[in-house]
């Protein structure tokens, strides 16, 4: 069986999907991309050749994509994030949309006409505002494991409450004085994950539906319904979204190697 | 993955470049020690020509911060700056230069063996850059004791008009008045017209320059034009600027007609507004040459253009140049600039660099990138940075956004 890998080492977690000729999702991988990427590469591909009963030598081609792609010595092409995750968002939905790729580190919006070429895209600027590392910084101040972070915002009584700083700092400062002004913690998470969305709000105009990738949709669904609500569009969330840069770059090496 | 080893297109112009540069520092740091010579500092799109005509050796202190820039120093003195009242939101050049000089610090030193900057006689400004050179010089001109004079000019000018132009020449009149009783004697009238002259011609082949651009495939970079470009900043109005340019635009005229690319299988063409990120030349040079795109023009390069002078008509033709430049019209006029710089150099891309500390020279906040976009059907990037407070600039990110752009260039070919 012919394979092509995709390899996504992003800023926070590392993430392999291998996928055969006909573009079916044959196997995943996934670790913390900590300090080493090379070897956070070559672990999550070592995990999904594994999961599929494969090895190394029926891989056709591999491409990596994120931060640490240049780190990814066996791979045979790169690509950006931000193609990675257009392609890998645009096969799911295929007609005009906006990717929201929403990150450890950075946020991605990329607007794709109806035959999935980037019309424009940007990022967030220099600071981690909106960021999966902003709410890490949120749930450290509220006190609550960062996979818990949802599932205290559901549970919200006060959606009115609001962060308005877009300061990661002055965000922390703000959330002390909600804290000792006894505003619930659960309140304070939906905030959170609210000042997410506002962030999504100024970096780019938005103006078709949204397909929402990464980690933090991943692992924060009731942020679905709140970017719904904050940028006024239906959301759509993918299969396996926090592995879509993968998917999008393995459908990259499956392209190539048509080509 | 194996990586291709890559090389710049080397211009050998820069030799002599070299030897002018070493040899307008040297002398004006001789002038500085020599109590018989005058020594006056300009901005750059300063009132150089008048100074000339009084005989002041001019030096150029942005000159100076975008060495600090360039060769990475800027961003360890800005701090002292900040501390001493000057904000890390305000042009990091004067920041740079005003921090070196409290920690007694010159990349001249290393360069040139120069010891220090040199101690002025007169500070002269004009605003047409920013309102922070003014404030550059104030510091200077307390610290130092000297006078500090200057130029107000027009901002967000449209239509150039005869009150614009009398009431900045007028202000150029009232600045010989000034100089004179610095400098001791009367303007030399033939002088300045010479400088003049000089430096229309100066700006006439730096033009032609600039224009191995629009050549397909283009023969000369935007990173190219950052470092040649120097001469027309700090040596306009005398005679070796010309020849320099004379030199450079031979070189350039034989790549045009051998069709040299100065990045090697050119695919793509980006126009760059706004200012350099001095840190980073290289490194930026080196990923669009590795990107097979070619930064052929800017607005920044052309902004050291002055064709309208006239030794005939020398304060009138110096306050026309000084107000028609890009840097204080109004946005409309800028449009219009740039898209005409669109077409005559076949760009299929726009770059901005939105420099945290000069809002004065980054067209990227008011929806400038969206409107050309649309004028023009071409797309753009912006990239936040600095001039020289790489503080302000994420190289990853920057890196990223330039692939994903050229990727979202090469699926629209």
């Amino acid at each position: 069986m012919k394979l092509f890998c995709g390899i996504d080492v992003g800023s926070a977690a590392t993430k392999a999907v291998l996928i055969t000729g006909s573009l079916e999702v044959q196997g995943r991988g996934l670790c913390p991309s900590g300090a080493d990427f090379s070897a956070a590469a070559r672990q999550v591909f070592d995990a999904a050749l594994a999961g599929v009963g494969a090895g190394e030598a029926d891989v056709e081609a591999i491409v990596s994509t994120g931060y640490g792609r240049t780190n990814v010595d066996f791979a045979t092409a790169r690509r950006t994030e931000i193609d990675c995750h257009a392609r890998g968002a645009y096969h799911h939905f295929k007609r005009a949309i906006t990717v929201v790729d929403i990150g450890g580190q950075d946020n991605k919006i990329i607007q794709l006409d109806a035959a999935g070429k980037c019309l424009k895209f940007a990022m967030n600027r220099k600071c981690a505002a909106g960021t999966g590392a902003f709410l890490e910084e949120m749930a450290l101040r509220l006190n609550v494991p960062i996979d818990k972070l949802s599932k205290m915002a559901e549970n919200s009584a006060a959606p009115g409450v609001s962060i308005g700083s877009y300061c990661t700092v002055f965000a922390m400062t703000e959330i002390l004085s909600k804290v000792r002004a006894g505003v619930k913690t659960e309140d304070l998470a939906r905030a959170a994950l609210v000042s997410v969305a506002k962030r999504l709000l100024e970096t780019q105009a938005i103006v078709t539906d949204i397909v929402a990738t990464g980690g933090v949709v991943a692992h924060n669904p009731v942020l679905r319904d709140i970017l719904k609500e904050i940028l006024k569009t239906e959301v759509h969330i993918p299969p396996h979204p926090q592995h879509i840069g993968a998917f999008g770059a393995a459908l990259v090496a499956a392209s190539e190697q048509k080509e | 993955m194996s990586e291709k080893k890559l090389e710049q297109k080397k211009i050998a112009s820069v030799k002599t470049f070299k030897k002018i540069m070493a040899d307008h520092f040297l002398q004006i740091d001789a002038a500085a020690r020599d109590p018989g010579r005058k020594v006056a500092w300009c901005t750059s799109v300063g009132p150089a020509e008048l100074l000339q005509g009084f005989g002041f050796e001019v030096y150029y202190p942005e000159n100076h911060a975008a060495i600090l820039g360039s060769t990475r120093t800027a961003t360890d003195y800005i701090p002292y700056a900040n501390a001493a009242g000057y904000s890390p939101e305000i042009c990091s050049y004067l920041t740079a230069d005003v921090g070196a000089y409290m920690q007694g610090f010159t990349p001249l030193t290393k360069v040139y063996g120069i010891e220090k900057i040199p101690k002025p006689d007169v500070l002269v400004y004009n605003t047409n850059q920013c309102r922070d050179v003014q404030d550059w010089f104030m510091w200077y001109s307390r610290e130092w004791k000297v006078p500090c004079v200057g130029i107000e000019t027009h901002r967000g000018v449209g239509a150039v008009t005869k009150v614009h132009i009398d009431s900045i020449a007028g202000q150029l009149q009232d600045l010989a008045g000034k100089l004179e009783k610095i400098a001791g004697h009367p303007l030399d009238m033939d002088r300045f017209k010479q400088s003049v002259e000089l430096s229309r011609r100066c700006s006439e082949l730096w033009d032609k320059v600039l224009r191995a651009g629009t050549a397909v495939p283009s023969a000369i970079t935007f990173f190219d034009g950052t470092i040649h470009m120097g001469p027309a900043v700090v040596l306009r109005g005398l005679q070796v600027a010309v020849d320099y340019y004379q030199e450079l635009l031979v070189e350039m005229e034989a790549r045009v007609q051998n069709k040299v690319a100065a990045v090697a299988g050119e695919k793509h063409r980006l126009y760059w507004e706004g200012m350099p990120v001095w840190g980073k030349l290289r490194n930026l040079s080196m990923q669009f040459l590795e990107l097979q795109t070619c930064v052929v023009a800017s607005t920044y390069c052309n902004s050291w253009i002055f064709n309208q002078l006239d030794p005939d008509e020398p304060f009138e033709s110096m306050a026309r140049a000084y107000t028609e430049l890009f840097i204080v019209r109004s946005d409309a006029v800028k449009e219009d600039y740039i898209a005409r710089m669109c077409a005559d150099y076949r760009v299929d891309g726009f770059f901005y660099h939105n420099a945290r500390t000069c809002p004065n020279n980054s067209n990227s906040s008011y929806g400038m990138p969206q409107r050309l976009t649309e004028r023009t059907g071409k797309p753009h990037l912006v990239i936040d940075g600095d001039l020289n407070d790489l503080r302000c600039y994420s190289e990853e990110q920057a890196k990223t956004n330039i692939e994903a752009f050229v990727e979202q260039l090469a699926q629209a070919t």
